[in-house]
């Protein structure tokens, strides 16, 4: 039993957070949100040159072979900067479809791309009246000659402005809600018929709701068996979950630090605020939350590390922990900086807008209990 | 990051299952419930000692078991799945690892083999009737008379001083510096003259806690353990291995599994409670903290197995622990509905209709302590934020 990062691990996570405190400060993570493109490529080529799009991609196809725990690290490491360039999208979500679902041609063309820095993609799997519910899917994909033809809507696409690249859910047979007929293609996101409008979030990333008029592609746009796709999909999201679940505890941790920080320096009637109990036991409390959170996401990284299949139960728990403490910890972060916390200007705010996201992608509190639920209490 | 059992820790789970399943006999668990529970607790206490695996906190030179840490959580979690009680703490998990840490080799020598055999009963003299959370300013005075100290004062809450051959307590040698200072860690025979335990009677119905009275009584000076006047650091030292025990991770792991079985049988309307949204909600909700207090308690034991002590961050285990106690204490008294007030009574369930419900408001009732005990959870808060987080 041991808690340890390995050397790696460790050189990974302190070449991110020297990054982040060399160049990434709060003044330029702020030009970057607020420029045209919401991203630096400048720094996405750099993340390219450190390795850092290829850790969770094997070996063969250039990338550094690394499992959830490194995986988990670098997202730690990024939340704790708010990093807003779309590694998340990209390397998460679009690349884990690909390792999980793509043919050995698939993987071939475009792992490489993407570890390269040449590829930025994105999943469009959210629809309007979907919610939660990944199988709930009106966007439909007809068998069309040697190919298909896609029609319909996906909304909050994440990295939808920027992404060259789409992997999209769509429904190639059955109805609405059906768990059957689902399948992902790879989709040129400059393809006719292919239209996005594009918006900001307060997270700072960006967005788009991509809408699909008779999009053509071809037979091997397909990516994992037709039909099957909700598995595969299924099991991405727990391994995005995690990754998330890693990002957030890297937030709280900054917003506790950065909140001890303010009491101790922070006078009121002549005393450092941090010298009232009533703030000090406030504080215990969200140290309380921030490292219950790191249990847990140590819980899950374990289980998923010997078999996927076994952090299942913890995965949904994890979320709903997620949500709470992060809740708690962004609102206490807020009250105690008092007028300030309620400022654009402070970064406070926006670790917690941040926080705010992250609970709600791929399902909060509430739907994740519900899932706990279902599948620790059946009957 | 790895917690995977390799195939020895298999085997040594289905040793200590296996052992579990024999020697923790029907007999026996009867009578851990009966009035003949002290005699029925020792002889447990014996068992294990003879197989070795009654203080699996010493360091083997003292007769520990010298268990890594995922063997000593894999025991912990085998003893509170198969529902038996953890040792008696006072003596094989307190005064022990005081006395190894700072006790002279002629009480090591005397003490740690009879506490090791259960030979002697403990008690923790720590509180007084004017010291609670604030410990340190406990008054019993103890002066020096030739090889002797003459100790006079009261201690109060003293779980089954009614049992103890033996009773550690913190006197006052000093009252000229710091209040922290002058304070002196002493063992002291309950069969000295001049002992008085008084009974307390608490909100569950039962006799655990005393008040232990001292009268004018004598007591060697080679029973001090420590330094005269240090005894505050010692009781700082103790408390850190007391909190990490009262967690009890393990024991709310098991209130779990209780609360589902009964929840499984137990009907509202037709409908069994383990299917109603609103309790399901409840139980998930204790669940997903246990999850994460089980990996918070993992993480302190492999601390510890690096060679750490126990710190500041036992207080966080304890602050959760007796949270989560509590909370599953509470969903079995619901779970009872209006049997939940039913007091110790000699009808058979049968005739009375229900089976858990008395022992689930003792444990409710009393349940109410740990929050209390081994320092207030208030007192924890002011711990971790004046050492974890550096507050004044």
């Amino acid at each position: 039993m041991n808690f340890d990062f390995s050397e790696e691990q460790q050189m990974v996570r302190d070449s991110i957070a020297r990054f982040v405190q060399d160049d990434y400060d709060w003044d330029t993570r702020k030009a970057i949100v607020a420029s045209d493109q919401g991203m630096s490529r400048d720094n996405w080529q750099l993340f390219a040159e450190l390795g850092w799009l290829s850790i969770p991609f094997a070996e063969e196809h250039g990338g550094f072979g690394g499992n959830i725990v490194d995986l988990s690290v670098v997202m730690e490491e990024l939340g704790k900067g708010l990093v807003a360039e779309p590694y998340f999208p990209t390397v998460v979500l679009f690349g884990g479809l690909i390792k999980r679902a793509g043919s050995e041609a698939q993987q071939a063309e475009w792992l490489p791309r993407i570890i390269g820095g040449e590829v930025l993609g994105a999943f469009a799997y959210v629809e309007r009246q979907s919610r939660f519910a990944l199988h709930d899917c009106q966007t439909t994909a007809t068998k069309s000659g040697d190919g298909y033809v896609l029609n319909g809507e996906k909304v909050v696409v994440f990295n939808g402005e920027q992404a060259d690249q789409l992997v999209v859910l769509a429904r190639t047979s059955g109805d609405q809600s059906d768990s059957d007929g689902l399948s992902l293609f790879i989709v040129d996101a400059a393809a006719a018929g292919v239209d996005k409008m594009s918006y900001a979030m307060m997270d700072g990333q960006r967005v788009a709701n991509i809408t699909f008029k008779d999009v053509s592609v071809s037979a091997d746009a397909l990516l994992g068996e037709e039909g099957g796709a909700l598995s595969v999909v299924d099991a991405l999201t727990d391994e995005a979950i995690i990754a998330l679940a890693a990002e957030a505890v890297g937030i709280m941790g900054v917003l506790n630090a950065k909140t001890l920080e303010y009491t101790k320096t922070r006078e009121q009637f002549g005393v450092a605020i941090g010298s009232y109990q009533a703030l000090q036991h406030r504080m215990v409390d969200t140290m309380m939350a921030y490292e219950q959170s790191k249990s847990l996401l140590f819980k899950a990284l374990c289980e998923y590390k010997q078999d996927p299949a076994m952090a299942a139960e913890t995965i949904h728990a994890l979320k709903v922990l997620i949500d709470r403490n992060g809740k708690h910890v962004f609102g206490e972060a807020i009250q105690m900086h008092g007028g300030m916390g309620m400022t654009d200007e402070l970064d406070i705010g926006h670790y917690a807008k941040r926080l705010m996201m992250i609970n709600t992608t791929f399902g909060d509190a509430t739907y994740h209990r519900n899932r706990y639920i279902e599948t620790a209490y059946a009957a | 990051m790895d917690t995977a059992y390799s195939p020895e820790d298999l085997a040594f789970r289905d040793e200590v299952r296996g052992f579990f399943e024999e020697a923790y006999t029907a007999e026996l668990q009867t009578r851990l419930r009966s009035p003949d529970y002290k005699n029925a607790i020792e002889d447990w206490q014996r068992k294990l000692y003879e197989k070795g695996w009654v203080a699996p906190n010493w360091p083997a030179e003292f007769g520990g078991t010298g268990w890594t840490a995922t063997q000593k959580y894999i025991y912990e979690t085998e003893r509170s799945l198969a529902g038996i009680p953890n040792v008696v703490p006072f003596g094989l998990v307190m005064v022990a690892n005081v006395i190894m840490a700072y006790g002279t080799d002629e009480q090591k020598e005397y003490f740690l083999p009879r506490i090791l055999k259960s030979e002697d009963w403990w008690c923790q003299g720590y509180s007084e009737p004017g010291s609670g959370s604030d410990l340190a300013s406990l008054k019993t005075k103890a002066e020096r008379d030739g090889d002797d100290f003459i100790i006079n004062g009261a201690k109060i809450w003293t779980t089954y001083a009614q049992y103890a051959d033996w009773i550690f307590c913190l006197v006052r040698t000093d009252n000229s510096g710091k209040k922290q200072e002058g304070i002196t860690f002493i063992l002291i025979d309950m069969k000295t003259e001049g002992i008085k335990v008084n009974p307390i009677i608490s909100i569950d119905n039962h006799h655990s806690l005393n008040e232990v009275e001292f009268n004018n009584v004598r007591v060697p000076a080679k029973n001090v353990v420590g330094e005269i006047g240090k005894g505050w650091t010692v009781a700082k030292a103790l408390l850190a291995h007391e909190r990490t025990g009262i967690a009890g991770v393990a024991d709310v792991k098991r209130a779990v599994r209780v609360i589902k079985e009964v929840a499984t049988k137990e009907e509202n309307g037709g409908q069994r409670l383990m299917d109603d949204p609103g309790f399901q909600q409840r139980l998930a909700d204790i669940e997903v903290e246990l999850m994460a207090l089980e990996f918070t308690e993992l993480r302190t034991l492999a601390t510890q197995a690096a060679g750490g002590f126990p710190g500041p961050e036992s207080s966080l285990l304890k602050i959760k622990g007796t949270e989560l106690q509590q909370a599953t204490q509470e969903l079995l008294m619901e779970i009872a509905a209006y049997y939940q007030g039913v007091l110790p009574t000699d009808l058979d369930p049968d005739a009375l209709g229900h089976e858990f419900a008395t022992e689930a408001r003792r444990n409710y009732m009393y349940g109410r302590a740990a929050t209390i005990y081994g320092g207030s959870n208030e007192v924890q808060k002011n711990i971790i934020a004046k050492y974890v987080l550096g507050l004044e």
